[in-house]
């Protein structure tokens, strides 16, 4: 026993323990500043539930952006940056539609219908975008280095957005109040906005259709294989091209929801409005494990949650100030720290792997 | 092996003519040709040649109105004077600041390579103005603000603010003053005991919302949260529960669109602020942008420069309704109006003419401009003093109530004056 431990020692390096040391600061400060937090009643319990039901609107948002780029990594072994751009265009149409309706009597009177509308025009003017991505970008460059479709997908997503910047001009554009979306639900001592509680809801429902399109469909089953191993896939008689535009659709569909989602919760979009999410749903997806669905969907709550309360519970505990400021700040250290304590993400395995 | 030396060789005197020509000592890009009496350089303008004023101003993007506004005030100053200054005309080089360091930089390195440029007005915002300055006072130039606040480009508390640069001047307000006008409305006039702040990293929203804090706690009041928030987020509802749980009364957010948009949307949905908290904004959301598109700044307090009573001034708007179609859109047209009109009546004073020829000193323009004493301008008597300030202040606060239908409605519903 102790001969094995000291072969272990010696086998230790400087930075194995200097990784060590990372996380055991890492906890000690967490566990501090949420004690601190916690005990000294800053903010009420349920001041405490609004800020998770916040994070979990939020993570939302964030996890149907971060499925799309999952599943290209799954597939493509490739970042499709331009993905936030697309999320973007989404929600740009949602706006576009929304509006006219808006003042229609459809409106109040058929609500569920009118958002329905919205929603489908989003949704199809997002795949629209991400199918004509592939097509016109990427699938040319495919065999090409991996540098190569890397940069391209930096020019996309620039040409996406002044693009949108002048169609639609720069200015912020406002969503009109959907009725009936305005009040809160009390849920098991939670207080849930209706917008939020409708982001959850959409985020859910889209999800599970997902999986169900992934794990009971033919598509799908294209889909596991050629993420599997795209030459054997073909081999099988799988059109793998028509595959690849698949997984950019469904990809694409879900950040037009996404793209609504946000208009609903935060009310404004412009053009540049998929940057920031783009990356934050790309850190998402990297926190939950890429390449993998259901990483998506808990690295994208993880990242709300974190971004949430992270500034209130840990670094306000920890005396820092205007901790609210540092919320970008503590939600990427989350992303460091999580690689360093679990290197593949919370959830690891890639969509690829069969479960025998 | 020959052309392995001949490589070598080539190599090196290329190498070594780089790492000359970026070790050479900066020549100073005032225009100077050599024979000049003037230290900082001078401008010379042939006959004809147009005197070229750089006008950097955030013209884009959601501060599009203050800097907008402020090239209005500046191009209706160039008419007033029909369109040219000794004999030659007067042309406007706008470039965009874009309210942040970076573009403020970029605009200034493009105006600064210019050397027949002779003076700048601008910036819009005073993050832009701080690192502009940085290049523009070694190389001579002179900028005059008609809408910087920021207390570090000019003095605090009686000492040297620590962006201050020689060549700066500014016809608007220094934001101590403001902060003390907002603190002692909030205070003695709303009774408010409690009061939180935000701002958002930017020089101005800090010196603003600092300058807030230290007035009301002078005053006897508690500020129960001082926090910020980074530009381009959009979820304030975790920052607005940190608010409600320290039990503010009031929130000062001296902070820019579309942050601000953010705050006074989502304040309802906090428990705790919704009713409850009286929400201030200072002038940077003093724009039709925020007061007009946005019904959720009803009720909303802002603090920002008086809007001038005399009949210059209502010539002035008639003139801007006129050419432009609309009433001033934003607080600060009258104060680039004024910073205009010195800058052109000091190169009235130092250029010098010789034929046609024209020569502008630029240290003579700056000890100039430092020298106006008893300017009557639109926003009232100017005077600068040895940091560049050289505003007559005057702060009001207004509301937004529903009466008030657009911002020319809301600017004029004046609830409380203070001065210096």
């Amino acid at each position: 026993m102790a001969e094995t431990i000291a072969r272990k020692a010696r086998r230790l390096t400087t930075i194995d323990i200097f990784l060590w040391v990372v996380r055991i600061a890492a906890v000690v400060f967490i566990l501090i500043g949420s004690v601190n937090s916690l005990t000294s009643g800053r903010l009420s319990a349920q001041q405490w539930r609004d800020l998770l039901v916040f994070g979990v609107a939020q993570g939302s948002v964030y996890a149907l952006i971060a499925l799309g780029y999952t599943m290209v990594y799954g597939v493509l072994r490739f970042i499709n940056f331009a993905h936030g751009e697309v999320f973007m265009v989404g929600g740009m149409i949602g706006y576009v539609v929304s509006t006219p309706l808006s003042r229609t009597s459809l409106w109040t009177d058929q609500t569920i219908l009118a958002m329905i509308i919205v929603l489908l025009a989003a949704v199809m003017a997002s795949t629209s975008v991400a199918v004509l991505l592939e097509r016109v970008a990427y699938r040319p460059l495919r065999g090409a280095p991996r540098l190569v479709p890397f940069i391209t997908a930096i020019g996309a997503s620039f040409f996406l957005q002044y693009a949108i910047a002048g169609l639609f001009g720069t200015g912020f554009k406002n969503y009109p109040a959907f009725p009936g979306l305005s009040g809160v639900f009390e849920f098991a001592g939670f207080r849930v906005l209706k917008t939020q509680a409708v982001v959850i809801g959409m985020a859910l429902v889209a999800m599970g259709a997902l999986y169900l399109f992934i794990e009971r469909t033919r598509a799908g089953r294209a889909i596991r294989a050629v993420s599997e191993d795209q030459e054997t896939a073909r081999l099988m008689g799988i059109n793998v091209d028509r595959t690849i535009s698949t997984v950019f659709a469904v990809g694409g569909a879900m950040a037009g929801v996404a793209g609504v989602a946000y208009g609903i919760v935060f009310g404004q979009i412009y053009f540049l409005s998929g940057f920031v999410p783009g990356i934050k749903a790309f850190t998402a997806a990297v926190l939950g494990g890429i390449g993998n669905i259901g990483g998506a969907f808990v690295g994208g709550m993880t990242l709300g949650g974190v971004e949430s309360i992270g500034p209130s519970l840990v670094l306000t505990g920890l005396g820092i100030p205007s901790s609210n400021q540092l919320k970008d700040v503590f939600a990427f250290i989350t992303l460091v720290l999580v690689l360093i304590f679990r290197p593949t993400g919370i959830l690891g395995e890639r969509l690829s792997e069969e479960r025998v | 092996m020959k052309e392995r030396h001949w490589l070598r060789a080539l190599a090196l005197i290329a190498v070594l003519a780089m790492v000359g020509a970026a070790c050479s000592e900066d020549t100073p890009t005032g225009g100077d040709n050599g024979t000049t009496e003037d230290p900082l350089g001078t401008v010379t303008l042939g006959e004809g040649e147009p005197i070229t004023v750089a006008v950097i101003q955030s013209i884009s993007g959601d501060t599009a109105s203050l800097g907008t506004d402020q090239v209005r005030a500046v191009e209706i100053a160039v008419a007033d004077r029909g369109g040219e200054l000794l004999g030659h005309p007067i042309e406007l080089q706008t470039e965009d600041d874009g309210c942040e360091a970076s573009a403020g930089t970029t605009a200034a390195q493009r105006v600064v390579s210019d050397t027949q440029i002779v003076g700048v007005i601008g910036t819009s915002c005073s993050g832009a103005a701080v690192p502009a300055m940085e290049i523009f006072s070694p190389a001579g130039f002179t900028m005059i603000s008609g809408s910087n606040t920021s207390p570090i480009l000019t003095q605090a508390a009686g000492e040297e603010g620590i962006a201050h640069q020689d060549g700066y001047f500014r016809t608007a307000h220094n934001d101590q003053i403001q902060g003390a006008a907002a603190a002692t409305f909030a205070f003695d006039e709303l009774g408010v005991a409690k009061a939180a702040t935000v701002h958002d990293g930017d020089p101005y929203t800090q010196g603003l919302a600092d300058a807030f804090a230290k007035s009301f706690q002078e005053l006897g009041g508690e500020i129960t949260l001082g926090t910020a928030v980074t530009p381009g987020d959009t979820d304030m509802r975790p920052v607005l529960t940190e608010i409600a749980a320290s039990g503010a009364e009031l929130v000062f957010f001296p902070i820019f669109q579309p942050e601000a948009d953010y705050i006074v949307q989502q304040a309802g949905e906090v428990e705790g602020l919704g009713d409850t908290a009286i929400l201030m904004g200072a002038d940077g959301l003093l724009s039709d942008t925020f007061v007009e598109d946005i019904p959720e700044t009803e009720g909303m307090y802002f603090s920002g420069p008086a809007t001038p009573n005399n009949l210059r001034y209502r010539d002035f708007v008639a003139k801007y309704e006129t050419e432009y179609g609309e009433k001033p859109i934003q607080a600060f047209h009258a104060h680039s109006y004024d910073a205009m009109n010195i800058l052109l009546d000091a190169i009235e004073a130092v250029a010098v003419e010789d034929g046609g020829t024209l020569t502008i000193g630029r240290g003579a323009l700056r000890d100039e401009i430092a020298g106006t004493s008893e300017y009557e301008g639109l926003t009232g008597t100017l005077t600068c003093d040895e940091f560049g300030d050289c505003a007559d202040p005057v702060i009001e606060v207004v509301q937004n109530t529903e009466a008030q239908e657009s911002i020319t409605d809301v600017k004029e519903n004046v609830l409380f004056e203070y001065r210096a």
